[in-house]
């Protein structure tokens, strides 16, 4: 079954921008939106705002193109605004692919902005649909942290050795932020520091979750084969796959918290798409949704990255660290650059373009050519999983 | 509380005629609040349900109204005396569910009810007020004890009895309550559960006709005297069906469970304390039209089961998760069934009266999970593979319309 033929090196990245993300006080969405598509043109001096064909919008923040267009008065280009809950970005990164790919245009521009701030609450705020009040009221965290006491009754894992391991992912994640200018948080706060922070659900405290931020981030697709004509080293596109689940997980009894089917299953058409047998060994470094430190380990060991019972082991050897043999999260991941829900998708893709140009500084990561992004939406059980994986060659 | 009273008489299997909720705090004014308990107990839609509401007096008024119809009587009650008040130190709070009936499974005949209506300013308030008031002691029981001894005097006539074998006697006065006490001699005297349990207001009468049938024997008369906006003696007579254990369910049956409470989240539920709330935005209060559409789910915890695969569905489902057929589910009813903790967590950024919340996926017997919040526990004390039973609660109340919906509970020993 087909279930999303493959568009494998059809179609190529040619230029991205990112703000800052962070707790900024001083911008709108609109100034966000301005400063993405700003440094996302900048860097392809052959192109001028009116050269775009069209937009995917990716936030939950407007319900329409309109914002955009009034922003960057775009004229009547068609603008769309889309949205899948966490993995918006890349939702409106897929649909430019494909619009490129179909040749319903040249030249998309996808574009992912939040503006989170405004709000004044803690945490995500998700505004709720009129509704009979039989819904959960449970927070992201906690809805994250029901994974903990099921994969360490699963796997045998004591309490003080999981705290250990979420410790050390976000510390891995905040040690690789202080590394980027454009994060979020930029400290490195220590092992104990992290693991004594305030409890917010489960056995997790503050720091185990990903900072509420706002920020922008877009990117320009155009055709592969003339990529090139556009910049030196384009991000050729070798994977897009979503993965939507029907909810079994939150009804049925055969779920257990310690997987997400949506991550393996778009997982597994990726690799099809790009031809990839050994994600481990094929995929240079990935970007993944750590919105929560249990949702990092449990990613590893559904991209295939570690076995299934071991990924809490590989993080806790440090096989995803920036030196490691798979580094994961190199900007800092949501733990640390923050996570503006729309923009988060083309954050990831951000890196895997400023690492594959090797122009991520600091952190660059040698001889890397291959790269994952995961973007997940949703909760345990039931969720919306996107993967891309990425090339800095042609096919 | 009214509906977990009503459940242990499983009302949806042997639907009563009537329903009557009598209470001194209704949830609505305006509304039918046994309406709500009628959706929740899954009784038929025929069913006449009505609250006979205000007063301590309204839980006699009820038992009256469901013995002339066959019905349920309901007398569920929260008493609301200010901090430091006499009505905080001696309420207590309770429910009690009263089946009337016919025929050969009746376990006590209602003999006779004599009454005296009299007027006088006793104890009083003002609706949207949280306490009530009260006259002088001395004036009330000097009211209260001549009507009082004329109601036994008749009702013991007219039976032609010298002395019932079991008696029980209420007042929200306590003083009126000790004299009334000295009348009777102590063998026959049932415990006066205002000590242990405080007075409970409708409740109250009863407690004390459940207190009694627990111990009645076979065809032993029970006096039943309550002063409160005038005087009644009722007295009723066992049958032999009183050992039916299946008839009397009630705390005295071996529920010891105690969950301590203390001080400041009594006040908190009471919305005499308000408390810094978390930085997240207010719950929205369910809206009328969805919860019609799903009325049995979000009222009868009923979900779905799939008829060609048997997979059961919570909330339930058109289209089934296993075999895909679609439209061809029965209704599943869970609220009496037993669930098992599959993982947990505790919340400690979410919204409730009594944080933090403990949140738990749970998997029912024969079926079924559910997310669902876990109350009257201990969150250090929850593990997963605990077993849980679901009870009707109240989430949250927002701009003006309360959320009733279920959730779980550690099971109890019973």
């Amino acid at each position: 079954m087909i279930v999303s033929k493959s568009i494998k090196d059809s179609v190529a990245v040619i230029g991205m921008g990112c703000t800052q993300f962070g707790e900024l006080w001083d911008k709108s969405a609109t100034d966000l939106m301005i400063e993405a598509v700003q440094e996302t043109l900048g860097v392809v001096p052959a192109l001028e705002l009116n050269d775009l064909d069209a937009y995917w919008l990716g936030t939950m923040g407007s319900n329409s193109g309109l914002p955009l267009a009034k922003a960057l008065k775009t004229g009547y280009k068609p603008i769309t605004r889309v949205e899948n809950m966490c993995a918006t970005g890349s939702e409106a990164f897929r649909a430019s692919c494909y619009a490129v790919a179909a040749g319903a245009c040249d030249v998309a521009m996808a574009i992912g902005v939040e503006k989170l701030k405004d709000s004044g609450t803690s945490g995500l705020v998700i505004p709720d649909p009129i509704r009979d009040g039989t819904f959960s009221e449970m927070t992201a965290p906690a809805l994250y942290s029901m994974i903990v006491p099921a994969y360490c009754k699963k796997y045998g894992v004591t309490e003080q050795e999981m705290k250990e391991v979420l410790t050390r992912i976000a510390w891995k994640n905040h040690q690789n932020g202080s590394k980027n200018p454009r994060a979020q948080f930029k400290n490195c706060p220590d092992k104990d520091m992290i693991a004594g922070s305030p409890t917010v659900a489960g056995q997790l405290g503050v720091l185990d979750c990903s900072g509420v931020a706002d920020g922008a981030a877009a990117a320009i697709v155009v055709s592969a084969d003339r990529a090139s004509d556009y910049c030196e080293h384009p991000l050729y596109v070798k994977a897009l796959s979503i993965a939507t689940g029907s909810g079994q997980g939150t009804m049925s009894p055969e779920y257990d918290f310690t997987t997400f089917p949506e991550v393996v299953e778009s997982a597994r058409r990726a690799y099809s798409q790009a031809g990839i047998s050994q994600p481990g060994d094929e995929i240079d470094f990935a970007e993944v949704h750590d919105c929560f430190t249990p949702t990092e380990l449990v990613l590893m060991e559904d991209l295939g990255f570690s076995e299934r019972g071991s990924g809490w082991r590989d993080a806790l050897a440090g096989r995803f660290d920036l030196d490691g043999d798979l580094p994961v999260n190199p900007d800092g991941g949501l733990k640390s650059f923050g996570h503006p829900i729309g923009a988060s998708g083309l954050r990831m893709l951000f890196e895997v373009w400023l690492q594959l140009s090797n122009s991520a500084g600091e952190r660059q990561i040698s001889g890397v050519s291959t790269a994952l992004t995961n973007n997940l939406g949703g909760q345990p059980g039931e969720c919306v999983s996107f993967v891309g994986i990425f090339g800095s060659e042609p096919g | 509380m009214a509906v977990e009273a009503a459940r242990r008489l499983s009302p949806s299997t042997n639907p009563p005629e009537t329903l009557w909720l009598a209470t001194t705090m209704p949830a609505y004014a305006d509304r039918t609040n046994a309406v709500g308990m009628h959706a929740a107990l899954r009784l038929p839609d025929h069913v006449f349900s009505a609250d006979v509401v205000g007063a301590i007096r309204s839980g006699l008024g009820a038992m009256r109204a469901a013995l002339s119809t066959a019905g349920l009587a309901v007398l569920s009650d929260v008493r609301t005396g200010l901090p430091g008040s006499a009505d905080e130190a001696r309420g207590g709070d309770a429910a009690v569910a009263i089946q009337f009936g016919r025929g050969r499974d009746v376990i006590a005949e209602w003999l006779y009810h004599e009454s005296l209506t009299v007027d006088f300013l006793d104890r009083w308030r003002v609706p949207g007020a949280r306490n009530s008031k009260t006259w002088e002691e001395r004036f009330t029981v000097q009211e209260y004890l001549p009507i009082t001894k004329e109601v036994v005097s008749r009702v013991l006539q007219r039976a032609s009895l010298d002395k019932p074998d079991h008696v029980a006697v209420l007042s929200p006065d306590p003083r009126t309550t000790r004299e009334m006490r000295n009348w009777f001699d102590h063998e026959c005297l049932s415990e006066d559960l205002t000590d242990k349990i405080g007075f409970t207001g409708t409740a109250h009468l009863g407690l004390a006709l459940g207190q009694i049938l627990q111990i009645a024997k076979p065809g032993q008369t029970i006096l039943l005297v309550q002063a409160s906006d005038g005087a009644d003696a009722i007295l009723l007579r066992t049958t032999d069906q009183i050992g039916n254990p299946e008839a009397t369910k009630g705390p005295w049956a071996g529920r010891n469970q105690i969950n301590e409470l203390d001080y400041i989240s009594f006040l908190t539920w009471r919305g005499l304390l308000q408390r810094e709330p978390p930085r997240r935005p207010e719950p929205v209060g369910p809206a009328a039209p969805p919860a019609v559409r799903n009325r049995e789910w979000k009222m009868g915890l009923v979900g779905s089961q799939c008829q060609a695969c048997g997979r059961t569905h919570a909330p339930p489902q058109r289209v089934c998760t296993e075999c895909h057929i679609v439209d061809n589910m029965l209704p599943h009813p869970l609220a009496d069934k037993i669930a098992t903790v599959a993982t947990y967590t505790v919340d400690h950024l979410a919204h409730s009266l009594s944080p933090p919340v403990i949140a738990a996926m749970i998997d029912f017997e024969g079926g079924g999970r559910i997310e669902t919040e876990i109350t009257d526990a201990d969150p250090e004390a929850i593990s997963v593979g605990d077993n849980v039973e679901m009870t009707f609660r109240r989430r949250f109340t927002a701009d003006g319309v309360h959320n009733y919906f279920w959730k779980a509970r550690p099971v109890r020993e019973s």
